[in-house]
């Protein structure tokens, strides 16, 4: 219980601090709007809002999740105020997930807003909205742990965004979202494979369009995977780095 | 009765050994000082015992826990106030202390009345509701001391609480310490200000390279040069110019020329200050004042680690900048 009330008040802490600051909110707007901009210049013709859908969506959690943790968290630790959670007498995965959540609701609000846009102008009925909601919520789960991995590997706030892009870039490109995945190089193809926004995003695709190509159960066990696999590693990393 | 049992403890980085197996403990109760130079390992062995740094080898007993394997019991009796004021700067003075006070498990009534409580005995009740970045630097540390005792530990681990701030902030603080061990708080202070440990702690263990070369209460300590008798003269000036025939003339006894008009005279024995002052007088230096000079826990400090104070205190300085 007591470790909960702990739990709770860093999850508040950090909505008030950080995510719920009218400057993030205006972010997690304008991404969207920027983003459907670019694929409406792209095609050079009446946007399939639908269509792009899935994309923005995704790219919305992958950019909004993992700029504000690796921001937040680095942050914290220049300004030694995580030493205080460090030294506090909760575990270090329950402090790490009570670090993360936010950043994950924060991911799932900014899928939230071009889905809600969408509404108003395409006629969105025929969406598995369980799977979409599912799908999303993996999504801001990986890519929220990925931010938390890179946050940990890093020291400075620059560093941060600079390895961030290391990651979203490739994904970007790779994951199916620009490029159907069968028509890249197959050279490329293994590693759109190895990349966990290419199973959340055609999760996506398959809830919203019915055009994804990979059974959605293989992807939901594919991104929990990943979300295990970079949790762990970034508590393994603060155990080695952080408490030397 | 011990609060703290460290016995054997060592800290390697990779072939860097800044602890070298080291033993004390520390009463409840009392106020411990722990002094030493840069790099003599304080920090490291406070992040030891806080939990911040695993050791290498020994054992660490905190109210008969043993620390090292658990390491998350332990920390719900101890208070931590960092060497900088290491609270959140957009939260206010009171959501800050609610915070800290949330991260032992407090409930929300109990976490507010306490800091409540707090904020009023630390004199900062009408700055509780501005920002932490608009606090001064005296404000900001007592409001990271409230925080470190927020949740009533048994220890307080204190690193360097009044460095770095005005004199009468750091009075007030030292107050404030008091106050808390009279209260029944056992606190482990590490400070460079010798002067403070003298004023506050009633034990003292001096760490060097890693090691810890004297152990004891300040009356123990002061043993050490208790044979010592120290004279000094405050003068007009112009010490300079005879400083070299005075130190010869005078090479029984140890002469320290504290500037252009103050030195020091330190002997196993009395001093007797007839020739000084027919020298002084030889050389046309006005004697305003000779005073006999109480060993201080500074002088045991100086005479144990062969450290000059003024040298470490300007390292500190120096970091911080």
């Amino acid at each position: 219980m007591k470790s909960w009330i702990a739990f709770w008040n860093i999850l508040m802490k950090d909505m008030k601090n950080y995510y719920l600051k009218p400057p993030n909110i205006s972010w997690g707007i304008i991404f969207p709007f920027a983003w459907t901009l670019m694929f409406f210049l792209r095609s050079e013709s009446a946007v399939d809002i639908k269509g792009i859908l899935p994309g923005v969506m995704s790219l919305s959690v992958l950019f909004g999740t993992t700029s504000m943790l690796a921001v937040t968290i680095t942050f914290e630790r220049k300004s030694r105020s995580f030493e205080r959670l460090l030294l506090a007498p909760i575990s270090l995965n329950l402090l790490m997930l009570a670090k993360t959540t936010g950043a994950i609701f924060f991911g799932v609000l900014n899928a939230l807003i071009p889905a809600i846009f969408a509404s108003f102008v395409v006629d969105l009925s025929g969406i598995n909205w369980m799977t979409a909601f599912l799908s999303v919520l993996l999504i801001a789960v990986t890519s929220t742990f990925l931010g938390l991995f890179i946050s940990v590997s890093v020291s400075e706030v620059f560093e941060a965004q600079t390895f961030s892009n290391f990651f979203r870039f490739p994904m970007m490109f790779l994951c199916g979202l620009f490029i159907p995945i069968q028509n890249l190089p197959a050279l490329l193809r293994p590693i759109s494979y190895i990349l966990p926004l290419t199973y959340g995003a055609d999760i996506l695709k398959t809830s919203i369009n019915g055009d994804g190509f990979i059974a959605p159960w293989i992807s939901f066990l594919v991104l929990l995977g990943f979300s295990l696999l970079l949790f762990l590693m970034s508590t393994h990393n603060i155990q080695k780095k952080w408490i030397y | 009765m011990n609060i703290l049992e460290v016995n054997n403890l060592t800290k390697d980085y990779g072939g860097f050994m800044a602890v070298k197996g080291i033993d004390f403990s520390v009463k409840k109760g009392e106020i411990f000082g722990f002094l030493g130079p840069n790099g003599a390992g304080k920090t490291t062995t406070i992040n030891m015992l806080t939990g911040l740094t695993r050791p290498t080898s020994g054992s660490i007993i905190l109210s008969g826990i043993d620390l090292v394997k658990n390491i998350k019991k332990a920390q719900g009796i101890i208070g931590i106030v960092p060497d900088e004021s290491n609270l959140y700067d957009e939260m206010n003075g009171f959501d800050n202390l609610t915070f800290c006070a949330s991260l032992y498990g407090m409930e929300k009534a109990k976490r507010e009345k306490r800091a409540k409580e707090l904020l009023e005995q630390f004199g900062l009740a009408d700055t509780g509701k501005k920002p932490f970045k608009v606090y001064s630097k005296g404000m900001k540390r007592k409001l990271t001391i409230a925080a470190g005792i927020i949740h009533e530990p048994e220890i307080l681990f204190l690193d360097e609480p009044t460095t770095g701030i005005d004199v009468e902030s750091a009075r007030q603080i030292r107050k404030l310490i008091l106050s808390l061990n009279e209260n029944g708080t056992t606190i482990f202070l590490t400070t460079h200000y010798i002067e403070e440990a003298e004023r506050l702690c009633h034990r003292v263990g001096f760490i060097v390279d890693g090691r810890i070369v004297r152990l004891g209460t300040l009356d123990e300590l002061m043993q050490e040069v208790q044979n010592e008798y120290t004279v000094q003269f405050t003068l007009e000036g112009g010490l300079l110019n005879v400083k070299e025939a005075l130190k010869s003339q005078f090479s029984d006894y140890s002469v320290s020329v504290l500037g252009d008009n103050a030195v020091k005279i330190q002997s196993s024995s009395k001093v007797n200050l007839i020739p000084f002052i027919k020298f002084f007088e030889e050389n046309n230096i006005m004697v305003y004042e000779a005073k006999v000079v109480r060993p201080s826990l500074e002088e045991v400090f100086v005479k144990i680690t062969g450290i000059e104070l003024e040298k470490m205190e300007k390292e500190k300085e120096g970091d911080r900048k």
